[in-house]
């Protein structure tokens, strides 16, 4: 078993008073998976993605990655999964500003000392993104930089891809063609795939789909 | 509306504190800076004002003996009674206070005796025991004479003054004046000047107070730091206000949409800004104040010592440092924001809601930032070899300075960008390329650390070569061990009887005051004796310059002389009927008027009547202790009457020590501003960092490391910019030396460097950026993942 999440509960403070996003959610993800999480907004998608991506703690519950429990992992482990085993694309693309193309899909790889640049080379050619490699992500569309984005986070040839939403702000042409960019490389790489998103259709692409309604897997 | 529009520029502020504190901090610490030197030089100036004003130094013409000794009151009486409006002066010492005699009566409107403090009727102040007018610190001194003592806060600091007649008898001058003063209007047909007293002759009013000159080159480079200083604060409220501007578009747009004409919002941000100046400034001018409170007794020791100006040690209120310190703060704040003002004048209303990224902007702008760099710099370029006035010289120094400023992020994007191509690893390259693009955001806190920087160099470099210069002239000019100073002839006598054969040499010293090609001048005569031969430093000579001068053909003269009159050797000096030609040119330094030597025989022969009263005298060192209480003994000379050279230079160098304790508190205070501006960017760059380290964060590194990271961030910018400070301030430090210096007061001071005390200022400037950065960084380490994570989240 890639992933493992059993009993997750996350509550955070709010204005009104404590909130619980999440109620005790179990959630498990094979090798080579690839999972759709939909639900309403609010419904805890988001949440439970970056617990997963240990960019947050949950309050109770355990994270089995690899059979390690990523809960009980501090800071600096959580970090060193993050550049390493797990991999996050955003729907914000969040690239670093200051790096050109090339050195933004080599940053994570690099980071966790699994860079490989024959690799890089290949997912900046696949990604259609050669002819962009000097430039800064200023200067492509937002398309380009979300694979970009797909890119820097499959570079460290990582386990588990999570991705939160990563087409919505893309138009419809554009949003296929990416998923299906990183739906072929995430196969090739035989990593799972765990995706936050609102759209039945993109959904319907993945192999299996939980539905997350008030904190609890419907 | 006006209320409603200001209701809402205002509420920026409420919702930004952190940049409002910036802002009045900034203007606040420029001010204090600025008023607080400012403070410092017209609260001394004001003494020496005082001092000219009751003694009448440089506003009236004056007689004085062609032999320098006193003037009998015949004489005195003989030219009033022959309708010259003259007022006789006489000065002497008693208990270290300066007692002034000047007569009321005839004494031209303004001088002392005619403005004395309240209670000063002329009956008393004429008739019975007299009244002695003085500072409470004079009169204290005084206490013992034989005189009613009257305080009177008006009187310069450690002198007192009195009818001559009182003068005459305390300081027992019976008979004698020293000189007079004439009056600006004078009866027509009054007789020659030679008929009347042929031995005295006319000193042209010179415009100012000899103290006042002399001291002016200490002012100048504390002005020239107090403006550094404010340069410093200006960065730092320009990078607010610009900030303030930028982050107010949206609102400026949405008003302007509103119906709110584009002139009536600019009346109101000059408002608004007039008011935070006018607080800011009063904040300022009190800071001031305290800084020029605790800096001033160590100034006043300074010059006291170095120049004997007397100055109090004491600050006075003055109504017009708060209207100058108010000027300054309001037209600080107008510089700032003139930029900003412009930017939003040409703005056009649907443009003015785009936010642009401080890095785009700065794009932009560094084509013509570049530019004008250039073109400053090779202007100073070409001013370092031409320039040789004073304007001139600080025309380079602006030049020089500014044009540096501007070219700072500039030469610094390169080394980021070359560090960047240097490093393989991904958080190094991911740090140059960061840090680059952060340098926009920094670049007005970097460019107030290197003006900071450099002028704690220049003037580091500056006071330094002056303290080694000067110590280095007292070795050469104070060669004698012991000096002695007789009061009249009969005990020179008793004296050169007793001191012969006791001692190796004796040496005397004696000048006059005469006009070299019109500029007053003092003569000495030189006795050929190796104790010159040996010690004194020349400039330029001929071949066997003293040689020369004990042939009784030639003259020495000092730089200050060579420069004015523009005298070199073997030019030739008219002395009286006599002509020598220059045989040697020596270094003088902080006199300000001119000083040449000829020998002993020719000077006696043109100058029978000038009294020997001061003598240097050749022992063992070990010696001068009891040599001088043996003469205290055995011929009843006082040892207040000599001067151990050991204890003079000890006492010069503790005058410098205090010089350095000022400037070195302006280090401090000018590096502090810096750091606070570092501090204020960061805390500023800070809330914009998050969405940037976000990303950083969530693919793998701890926010531990990237505080870390924040923080060698700012130390290597700090560095950097410290490094380019020293070449900057070695400039600043040499247009100091050898242009204005020069051109002010008349002689050039070698430079020399100081490395231990540059690489000091260097872990200085880098423990100012490490402060300044602590806080900011230690805030992004610990900010809490929630939010890092608002950044991601897609529900925003």
């Amino acid at each position: 078993m890639l992933l493992s999440a059993r009993g997750i509960t996350k509550t955070f403070d709010t204005a009104d008073g404590p909130f619980q996003v999440l109620r005790g959610v179990d959630l498990t993800l094979e090798a080579g998976e690839t999972l759709a999480l939909t639900g309403e907004s609010g419904s805890g998608k988001s949440t439970l993605l970056h617990l997963i991506g240990g960019l947050d703690t949950p309050d109770a519950g355990e994270i089995l990655i690899d059979d390690l429990d990523i809960a009980q992992m501090d800071d600096t482990a959580r970090a060193a999964l993050r550049c390493g085993a797990v991999s996050v694309v955003f729907q914000q693309f969040n690239l670093i500003p200051s790096l050109t193309v090339a050195d933004n899909i080599a940053f994570q790889a690099r980071l966790s000392g699994r860079h490989d640049a024959h690799w890089a080379a290949e997912l900046a050619d696949q990604m259609g993104l050669a002819p962009q490699l000097r430039k800064y992500p200023e200067q492509l569309s937002g398309g380009q930089q979300q694979r970009v984005a797909i890119a820097r986070a499959l570079a460290p040839k990582p386990k588990l891809v999570l991705a939160d939403e990563p087409t919505g702000n893309l138009d419809e042409a554009t949003a296929t063609s990416v998923l299906d960019l990183m739906l072929e490389l995430v196969a090739d790489t035989g990593a799972g795939l765990l995706m936050v998103t609102h759209s039945d259709r993109l959904a319907a692409r993945m192999s299996r789909r939980v539905h997350l309604a008030r904190g609890q897997i419907a | 509306m006006t209320r409603t529009v200001f209701t809402a520029l205002l509420s920026h502020w409420r919702r930004n504190p952190l940049q409002l504190f910036t802002l009045l901090a900034g203007l606040a610490l420029a001010t204090a800076l600025w008023s607080g030197v400012q403070a410092i030089n017209a609260e001394a100036r004001a003494s020496y004002g005082a001092a000219a004003a009751t003694l009448g130094e440089g506003q009236f013409n004056q007689l004085v003996s062609d032999t320098g000794g006193p003037i009998p009151q015949s004489t005195y009486i003989a030219l009033r009674r022959a309708g010259w409006q003259v007022s006789p002066v006489l000065e002497g010492r008693i208990n270290g206070q300066r007692l002034v005699g000047l007569d009321p009566l005839t004494a031209p409107g303004g001088l002392g005796p005619v403005t004395l403090g309240e209670g000063a009727e002329l009956d008393a102040f004429l008739g019975g025991a007299g009244q002695v007018f003085g500072t409470p610190a004079t009169l204290e001194a005084l206490s013992g004479i034989e005189a009613e003592l009257i305080l009177s806060p008006d009187v310069a600091p450690a002198t007192a003054l009195t009818d001559i007649g009182v003068a005459q008898r305390l300081l027992q001058r019976e008979g004698e004046v020293d000189r007079l003063i004439v009056a600006q209007i004078q009866p027509v047909g009054r007789p020659a000047l030679d008929d009347i007293a042929p031995g005295l002759s006319r000193q042209v009013a010179q415009g100012g107070s000899d103290i006042g000159r002399l001291t002016d080159s200490f002012h100048l480079n504390l002005t020239a730091f107090g403006l550094l200083s404010f340069a410093v604060g200006i960065f730092i409220v320009n990078g607010a206000i610009g900030l303030a501007f930028e982050q107010r578009r949206p609102v400026i747009r949405t008003l302007r949409a509103l119906g709110v004409p584009l002139r009536r919002l600019m009346v109101l941000i000059a408002a608004e800004l007039l008011v935070l100046s006018l607080v800011a400034g009063t904040i300022g001018v009190a800071l001031g104040y305290v800084i020029a409170a605790l800096l001033l007794p160590d100034v006043a020791a300074t010059l006291r010592g170095l120049y004997g100006a007397d100055v109090a040690g004491t600050l006075q209120l003055r109504a017009s440092w708060w209207v100058t310190g108010m000027c300054v703060a309001v037209g600080g704040t107008l510089l700032a924001a003139s930029g900003a003002f412009l930017a939003l004048a040409r703005m056009p209303l649907l443009a003015a809601g785009q936010a642009r990224a401080m890095a785009v902007a700065a794009g932009q702008t560094a084509r013509v930032q570049a530019g004008v760099a250039c073109a400053l710099l090779l202007l100073s370029l070409i001013l370092g070899f031409t320039a040789d006035g004073l304007v001139g010289g600080f025309v380079f120094l602006g030049a020089m300075l500014v044009g540096a400023s501007l070219a700072l992020p500039l030469i610094l994007d390169h080394v980021l960008r070359f560090g960047q191509r240097l490093s393989k690893r991904a958080t190094s390259q991911w740090f140059w390329a960061d840090t680059r693009q952060q340098l926009p955001g920094l670049s007005l806190a970097l460019m107030a650390l290197l003006l900071a920087m450099a002028a704690n160099v220049g003037v580091s470099t500056m006071v330094s070569s002056f303290r080694l210069t000067f110590v280095a002239f007292l070795d050469q000019r104070l060669s004698a061990e012991l000096y002695v100073s007789t009061e009249d002839a009969a005990q020179t006598a008793t004296f050169l009887n007793y001191a012969e054969g006791k001692v190796n040499a004796i040496l005397p010293i004696r000048s006059v005051e005469i006009a070299v090609r019109d500029l007053p001048t003092e003569l000495f005569a030189g006795r050929d004796h190796s104790t010159y031969r040996d010690n004194w430093v020349m400039l330029d000579a001929s071949a066997a310059p003293w040689d020369d001068v004990h042939s009784g053909e030639s003259i020495m003269i000092n730089e200050q002389l060579s420069r004015r009159a523009d005298l070199n050797i073997g030019d030739v000096v008219q002395v009286q009927a006599r002509a020598y030609s220059v045989s040697g040119i020596y270094g003088d330094y902080g006199n300000p008027i001119g000083q040449a030597l000829i020998a002993e025989g020719e000077f006696d022969a043109l100058f029978p009547n000038v009294d020997t009263t001061r003598f240097g005298l050749r022992l063992p060192q070990n010696e001068v202790s009891d040599f001088v209480a043996a003469m205290e003994r055995d011929i009843n000379l006082p040892a207040s009457a000599t001067i151990n050279q050991a204890n003079i230079k000890a006492f010069s160098l503790s005058i410098f020590d205090r010089t350095f304790t000022v400037t070195g508190a302006l280090n401090v205070l000018t590096l502090a501003v810096a750091g606070f501006a570092i501090l204020m960017s960061l805390l500023t760059l800070a809330t914009m960092r998050v969405p940037q380290l976000a990303p950083v964060w969530a693919v793998g590194m701890t926010r531990q490391r990237i505080g870390r990271l924040e923080l060698a961030r700012a130390v290597l910018l700090a560095a950097l910019t410290s490094l380019l400070a020293l070449p900057l301030g070695l400039m600043l430090a040499w247009a100091l030396l050898a242009i204005v210096n020069v051109a002010a007061f008349g002689w050039k001071l070698p430079m020399f460097l100081f490395a231990f005390e540059y690489l000091k200022l260097f872990g200085f400037g880098l423990l100012a950026a490490l402060l300044a950065a602590l806080w900011p960084s230690y805030r992004l380490a610990r900010t809490p993942p929630s939010d890092l994570l608002k950044v991601f989240a897609n529900e925003r």
